[in-house]
């Protein structure tokens, strides 16, 4: 319960840093730190006491493994992170080229 | 990238000599990683991505000719189609049996390397496909000029 | 579980350090603090092959994000309503933890899963796939729709990169000093 807290807890850093800050810099990093957020989040839940990693040995039987499913999920959910991080990445240095800027304050010009 | 003219030749001889030494070990260590996808940790996602970045290793050492003359932009798009079509045609292929995504070849033996059906081909399949566009993506934002002269 | 309190502490202490810190390249170095620990999460959580892909991808988006923030340090702004701003954002991270706070009452105990579907898929993977990776036997056969979608997307994003950060664009004739600013 209190390391569920404590996930959230830096979910919510990640989307003070997106709501809060003026950098275009800072929000890619608040997106990201909250991806990451969600991601371990998802492993938590899978977690299981004593459990062992879902990977069969010829040796032995292990019997309780941790749930698979949500490590399937997570493991395409952070490939999609980095191309969506990489596509954030070339918007904001197309601004940087235009407006000379990261700061969101100061583009305030709509002539595309 | 501030001052083009001399990162355009790369780093110095001896990120170069290291690179020279370690970067087959590190293509050669993805390789490992996606073909054992199926017997122990590791899989197509993590492999693809450690290709990628053993180009990227040379990229960034020698300067982008020397990797581009390696893995030209074309040959990159070609991998990614190539990593794409290989998956659809083995998920279509499926219909033969029964229905789409089937495991239509012999699972073998537990705990070899040939096993398994279709998982080590889609494997391959997609670490083709993240190595290649994860490699494109990075040459096209070290290819972005987005520094006039001024700015330098 | 001692380390793993130990580790989200620290991420959590490198995070704020990514938020607070004015410089923009120290910023992406917290960044990858953080990514890296959390790598080491996945491993102590017994995610072998989630810890492995959580490494390389950091090591790729820290190379990216410097590539972005190389050489330029720009002032940190901290213009606008900044009374405003900070009051509504506070707000809204302290109404969403409310809500997941009642919200995680439900959940099953950390450690407690319940396992409905992922127990069938344990028990009868190695026979049904002939994979020895259970992980690797999701991804790639129960659930392969899922990863013909990630492919789907990452097919689209790197359409989209291309797009943006390709050299030469179509202008129109009368832009003439966007053309000589070296785009």
């Amino acid at each position: 319960m209190i390391i569920y807290l404590l996930c959230l807890l830096l979910f919510s850093l990640g989307i003070y840093c997106v709501l809060r800050k003026r950098n275009i810099i800072k929000i890619i990093v608040g997106i990201i730190i909250s991806e990451y957020a969600v991601n371990l989040f998802f492993i938590l839940v899978a977690y299981r006491k004593g459990g062992r990693s879902p990977i069969f040995s010829p040796d032995s039987a292990i019997l309780n493994m941790v749930d698979a499913l949500p490590q399937a999920v997570v493991l395409t959910s952070i490939v999609i992170g980095l191309a969506t991080t990489a596509l954030l990445i070339a918007i904001a240095m197309r601004i940087y080229g235009k407006h000379r800027t990261f700061d969101i304050t100061r583009i305030n010009e709509l002539n595309g | 990238m501030g001052s083009k003219s001399k990162n355009e030749q790369g780093m110095t001889l001896i990120v170069k000599t290291i690179t020279r030494l370690t970067v087959g070990l590190i293509l050669l260590y993805g390789i490992y990683i996606l073909s054992h996808g199926h017997v122990s940790p590791g899989g197509g996602f993590a492999g693809g991505v450690i290709i990628a970045l053993s180009f990227i290793h040379l990229m960034l050492a020698y300067g982008k000719e020397v990797a581009l003359k390696r893995l030209p932009k074309g040959v990159t798009s070609f991998f990614e189609s190539m990593g794409a079509i290989i998956f659809l045609s083995i998920a279509l292929l499926g219909f033969t049996g029964g229905y789409f995504f089937l495991n239509f070849i012999s699972k073998g033996e537990p705990f070899r390397l040939f096993s398994a059906g279709i998982i080590p081909i889609l494997n391959i399949a997609i670490s083709l496909k993240v190595g290649a566009g994860l490699f494109a993506i990075f040459v096209a934002l070290v290819l972005l000029k987005l520094f006039p002269p001024e700015d330098d | 579980m001692f380390e793993l309190y130990f580790l989200l502490i620290f991420m959590i202490i490198g995070a704020v350090i990514a938020i607070e810190i004015k410089d923009l390249l120290s910023s992406v170095i917290a960044v990858g603090a953080v990514g890296l620990g959390l790598s080491i999460v996945f491993l102590i959580l017994k995610a072998p092959d989630v810890a492995i892909t959580q490494l390389v991808v950091e090591i790729l988006c820290l190379i990216i994000l410097i590539r972005a923030t190389l050489k330029k340090d720009l002032p940190f702004s901290t213009t606008g309503r900044w009374f405003l701003n900070t009051l509504i954002t506070v707000l809204f991270i302290a109404s969403f933890l409310f809500v997941s706070w009642k919200a995680l009452r439900d959940l099953p105990e950390f450690g407690n899963p319940l396992m409905r579907v992922a127990s069938a898929y344990l028990r009868d993977g190695l026979l049904q796939t002939g994979s020895t990776n259970i992980v690797a036997s999701v991804i790639l056969d129960y659930r392969a729709y899922d990863t013909l979608g990630e492919a789907t997307v990452l097919f689209t994003a790197v359409i989209g990169v291309l797009a943006v950060a390709r050299l030469i664009g179509r202008k129109k004739p009368e832009d003439k000093d966007v053309e000589e600013d070296g785009f």
